[in-house]
């Protein structure tokens, strides 16, 4: 693999030349690009919209990880599953749902992805094989497996990636899984998205050893990677993904990644690091201005391209607000549907008796 | 009609689902090459092999969450708890994933999972193995619970459970596994959320659950043989979905009612029925509602002592004749 010098003079990886890279056609680096300009821009607006009190409850936002859930889902293929914990908006918005739907599940709008059930930590979409979005720390992780584990049982082919963050890995669920993962050989990578900080506690504080590399205590492959440089995580990701499409082998990677944001728009970010720290890595990493960067070195990208698709990006973002805003609210007789497969499906209903209760 | 054990009745409603639909799979602790801590899967591996009954390690959150997974998938897994005990241990799989992701996806996700074992005390196991909580569970919308007394129930509605697509918690009794009931040849499904007369009468009614039933049946015997008293058991059978009707019909023929669980009482499902049955015919009581329900003490291992907190038929039939005094 080639080398460069980046604008810091560490030597860096050219990971544009890994062949995962090297086949991606110019259109489709616009895309990858204008999905993460599209994350970003919708988190900034989301907050907006949160400081503006239409958006109640938690908002845990994406800004600085861009580069990972994209370059995860890029590698996705039409029989590949993805599940994740509740920083959830980065991978709706990678596997291609309608930012109008997510923006309008946060405004707790009817038109929302989850008709207003879920809000932010619950985005779906089983079309996309997207299974959400989930509140509990590292709950989804037993799921994820479960996922692979269809998948196997029914012998069709595909992967599942089970993201969690780095709080996560210290979940006796997730350690749980790991065992059964590895015991049943399911087609599962497990993605840490290592953003430093588990909620306030950084890692140095929170986790004993290499977090990946607990793998090793379940027989599994694992391996790290940086997560500001989507053709790393593209050229790292590929192989294991491979591993569980091809040989139905689970591993574990650990992306390192930065939140440029508090835990939750509720954290106040002024306790457990410094302002610095994140100007530090917004100058030297922000994953958006490396992959523009790496765009424009290749002549697929130019400036006034990039202004164009964060100008168009940004009036997607109000557009989708404006949706929102127009939405109505979910009904109160809505609040008793999608609570039972059954009383949605009357036709098909078998049971009797009540199943609401006063 | 075969006589056979409340046992075999699991058994064959897991065989029978299992041969119907090839996406049925059984997943738990030693139910498969051990043949099942209580020996309901014994006999399963051999006929459906290991793809189809699959031993888990000791790992309730981990198979738990997995089964919640794959059903997401279109697999129906019937997961067993070696006790419901063991609930506490996968509580968020349970009360949260399977009850609450239909609902979090807006309706676009079901989960078509059975969690199934014996949730009962009686057997000297001690406080943290002798969890009944259907209660517990059925407060949580997005679950439907079952209890079955019989070996007929618990075949007929096992597999309604299996071919439900909402998750279903299905409390068995380890006590009961080995009480034999006419249980038919031909395939039968009894619907969730429908109560069973177990035995009508005209003086008192009890409404009972599980392993209650049984105890409220042999406290009818006597009171109709010592004290001439006519009581109508109903079985809930279902607790969530549940069946009021029933219920409501029976109080309004006997108008006297005695709510026997083996649950403790506070919160528990008497108190929801009692709520409702005055709620609902409180001009055809004749007197309070009363209840029957384990001494309000975590299970107490004293052998002698457990028979003294459960309710037995003995402690229902004074409750009766307080009652009807």
């Amino acid at each position: 693999m080639a080398e460069k010098n980046d604008q810091d003079g560490v030597k860096a990886a050219d990971y544009g030349g890994a062949p995962v890279n090297a086949r991606l056609s110019a259109a489709r680096k616009i895309e990858l690009y204008r999905t993460m300009v599209c994350i970003r821009r919708f988190e900034e607006r989301s907050l907006r919209a949160y400081q503006a009190k239409k958006i109640g409850g938690f908002l845990h936002l994406y800004t600085g990880q861009e580069a990972v859930a994209v370059g995860c889902c890029s590698l996705m293929e039409k029989s590949d599953h993805l599940i994740t914990a509740y920083r959830d908006h980065g991978h709706a918005i990678a596997v291609g749902m309608d930012i109008r739907a997510l923006m309008a599940e946060l405004y707790g709008k009817a038109t929302g992805c989850s008709k207003g059930k879920g809000g932010s930590m619950h985005f779906f979409d089983p079309s996309r094989n997207f299974w959400g979005g989930h509140g509990i720390v590292g709950g989804q992780i037993p799921l994820g497996a479960g996922i692979a584990y269809a998948l196997k049982y029914q012998g069709v082919p595909g992967a599942c990636l089970a993201f969690m963050g780095d709080g996560a890995v210290n979940q006796g669920a997730v350690h749980e899984t790991y065992n059964l993962a590895a015991l049943w050989q399911l087609p599962v990578v497990f993605v840490i998205e290592n953003n430093g900080y588990s909620m306030g506690t950084s890692q140095a504080r929170s986790s004993s050893g290499e977090l990946a590399k607990r793998a090793e205590g379940y027989g599994m492959d694992w391996g790290v990677c940086n997560g500001h440089d989507l053709y790393e995580v593209r050229a790292a990701m590929e192989k294991f993904l491979a591993l569980a499409r091809d040989q139905s082998k689970p591993s574990v990677v650990e992306i390192i990644t930065y939140r440029y944001r508090g835990h939750s728009v509720a954290d106040p970010d002024n306790t457990y690091r410094s302002k610095a720290e994140i100007e530090e890595y917004r100058r030297t990493k922000d994953p958006i201005q490396v992959f523009q960067a790496a765009l424009v070195a290749e002549g697929v990208l130019d400036e006034a391209r990039a202004a164009q698709i964060d100008a168009e990006v940004r009036a997607e973002t109000d557009l989708a607000a404006d949706f929102a805003e127009a939405s109505p609210f979910p009904a109160v007789a809505d609040i008793t549907k999608d609570v039972y497969w059954e009383e949605d499906n009357p036709d098909q209903k078998k049971s009797q008796g009540r199943i609401f209760f006063d | 009609m075969p006589i056979i054990s409340y046992r075999e009745a699991i058994r064959q409603a897991l065989a029978e689902e299992l041969q119907r639909d090839p996406n049925v799979v059984v997943l738990g602790e030693e139910v498969a090459q051990f043949h099942g801590a209580y020996k309901v899967t014994e006999g399963l591996l051999e006929k459906f092999g290991p793809k189809r009954i699959v031993d888990t390690p000791i790992s309730e959150a981990g198979f738990v969450g997995l089964g919640i997974g794959a059903s997401m998938l279109g697999i129906r897994p019937v997961i067993e708890l070696m006790f419901w005990s063991f609930y506490s241990v996968c509580f968020d799989q349970i009360l949260n994933n399977a009850a609450n992701i239909r609902y979090m996806s807006g309706g676009l996700i079901h989960c078509p999972i059975v969690i199934r074992g014996p949730a009962n005390g009686g057997t000297n196991v001690g406080a943290t193995h002798s969890h009944t909580p259907e209660n517990i569970c059925a407060s949580h919308p997005g679950v439907k619970v079952v209890c079955p007394a019989t070996a007929y129930d618990a075949k007929g509605l096992l597999k309604s459970a299996i071919r439900d697509n909402d998750p279903v918690l299905f409390m068995e009794n380890t006590i009961l596994y080995g009480d034999k009931g006419e249980v038919p040849e031909g395939e039968y499904l009894i619907p969730l959320g429908l109560a069973d007369i177990k035995r009508p009468g005209t003086d008192l009614t009890i409404v009972a659950h599980g392993r209650a039933v049984i105890n409220s049946l042999a406290a009818a015997q006597l009171l109709e043989q010592e004290h001439d008293i006519s009581v109508e058991v109903v079985d809930l059978r279902s607790i969530r979905p549940l069946d009021e009707e029933t219920v409501l019909a029976s109080v309004r023929k006997t108008h006297r009612v005695l709510l026997v669980e083996e649950s403790k009482p506070f919160c528990g499902v008497g108190a929801q029925l009692a709520y409702m049955i005055q709620d609902r015919a409180f001009d055809d009581l004749d007197a309070p509602i009363k209840r029957v329900s384990s001494i309000d003490a975590p299970a107490i291992y004293s052998p002698a002592m457990e028979m003294e907190q459960l309710p037995d038929p003995q402690r229902i039939l004074r409750a009766a004749i307080e009652l009807l005094r």
